[in-house]
Formats: structure tokens, sequence, C-alpha cells
């Protein structure tokens, strides 16, 4: 396995993971990890563009997160990119579902992936997935 | 000549405070130092380690009255 590779599976649309996903996300990408992130289902509508809707809280954590000064989820996910030279790929056939294309999306993303091609790419990394 | 900037992060959550050192520093030049201030207790041990990984060089770390002063030194 090559431990320098990161592959992040996201596809929740509660508070506590998008951050989770996004923290690790951010910290392996600064720490020289190659990390490629793969948005679908329930986390996608996070990613439009322009998005400020905050996600619901999954449980008594989440509630207790929205009154501190944690950074962004949207935030992290961009600085794992721009700091950390991180991929995050829109699910092609989420896309599909939600009708959008990717000059709907935050400008952060990369080109949308297909499942195959992410899991082709995941071979021998780390695997994460929230 | 090298500078020294101090990055306030007092009041932000992990990973917010290496985070933003981690901004400064990609805009720093090699040889200036950054004090980070953090009252994220998990800085002490986050820091050096992301400072020995990537390769920079840490000078050391105090607390003062909750506040943590970590402080780097951009090597490349």
């Amino acid at each position: 396995m090559d431990a320098n590779k990161i592959s992040i599976v996201v596809v929740s649309g509660t508070r506590e993971r998008l951050q989770m996903a996004a923290m690790v996300a951010s910290v392996g990408a600064v720490s020289g990890n190659d990390v490629s992130v793969f948005l679908s289902m329930n986390a996608m509508p996070y990613f439009l563009k322009g998005s400020q809707t905050p996600a619901p809280a999954e449980g008594p954590f989440g509630t207790l997160m929205a009154g501190k000064n944690v950074p962004a989820f949207r935030s992290l996910f961009q600085q794992a990119v721009e700091l950390g030279g991180a991929k995050v790929y829109p699910c092609s056939m989420a896309m599909d579902v939600m009708e959008v294309d990717s000059a709907g999306l935050e400008p952060f993303l990369s080109e949308p992936l297909g499942l195959t091609k992410f899991l082709l790419n995941a071979r021998n990394t780390q695997v994460w997935s929230f | 000549m090298s500078e020294r900037r101090v990055v306030d992060a007092r009041g932000s959550f992990c990973p917010g405070p290496l985070m933003e050192l981690i901004s400064w520093i990609k805009l720093a030049q090699v040889g200036d130092e950054l004090e980070l201030l953090s009252t994220d207790k998990g800085s002490v041990s986050d820091v050096p380690e992301w400072v020995k990984k990537v390769g920079h060089d840490f000078l050391g770390s105090r607390e003062e009255s909750g506040v943590w002063h970590i402080t780097v030194k951009k090597t490349k």
C-alpha cells in the first residue's frame, strides 16, 4: 500500500461527517500526502456554487460545534486543494441526478469523476469514508 | 533580511491554527520565523509534527495565560 496516498469518499450531509472528512483532507494534503476526495449523494448539495447552507447536526457534538469557532468544512476542503494540492472530485452520477454541470459547482472542485475511475485510482491507498 | 511574523489563531479550533500557519508560511521567505498564537492545545503537538514532516525548523513552544506561542522557521 502507498501510505502517502489518501482517498476519501464523502456521501454524508451531516455536519460532523463533513467536518471530519474536511479535516482529514486538509491536514492530510498539507502534510505531503496525495489526497483525492470523491463527493457524492447527500454531500453534493453543499458544494453547489455559492452554497451557504449549513449542514444539520447528526448528534450532540454537531450542535456543540455550531457554537464554536470551528473552521468551516467548505474552507477546509478548499485549503486542502489550494495549500496541499488535493483533488476534490464531484461524482458524475450525482451531478446527473442533480442536473448540474461543473459551472454550477464550487470552482475549487476538479472535473467530475466516475466511480470506476475513482476506485481504480484508490487501489493500494488509504481509503476513508464519511 | 529575515522577518518575524505573529500569526494570531487564538480562538480557532483544530485544524484552524495549523492551516492558518501554513497559509502564512506559503507567503513567507526562506529564513523567516513565524510565531503562531493558539488556544487549541492540540497545536502544541500537531505543529511540530507537521514541521518535522515537511522539513521546516521547529524553534520551540511556550504557554502564557492559556495561549500557546509556537515558533517555526521556514527553511525551504
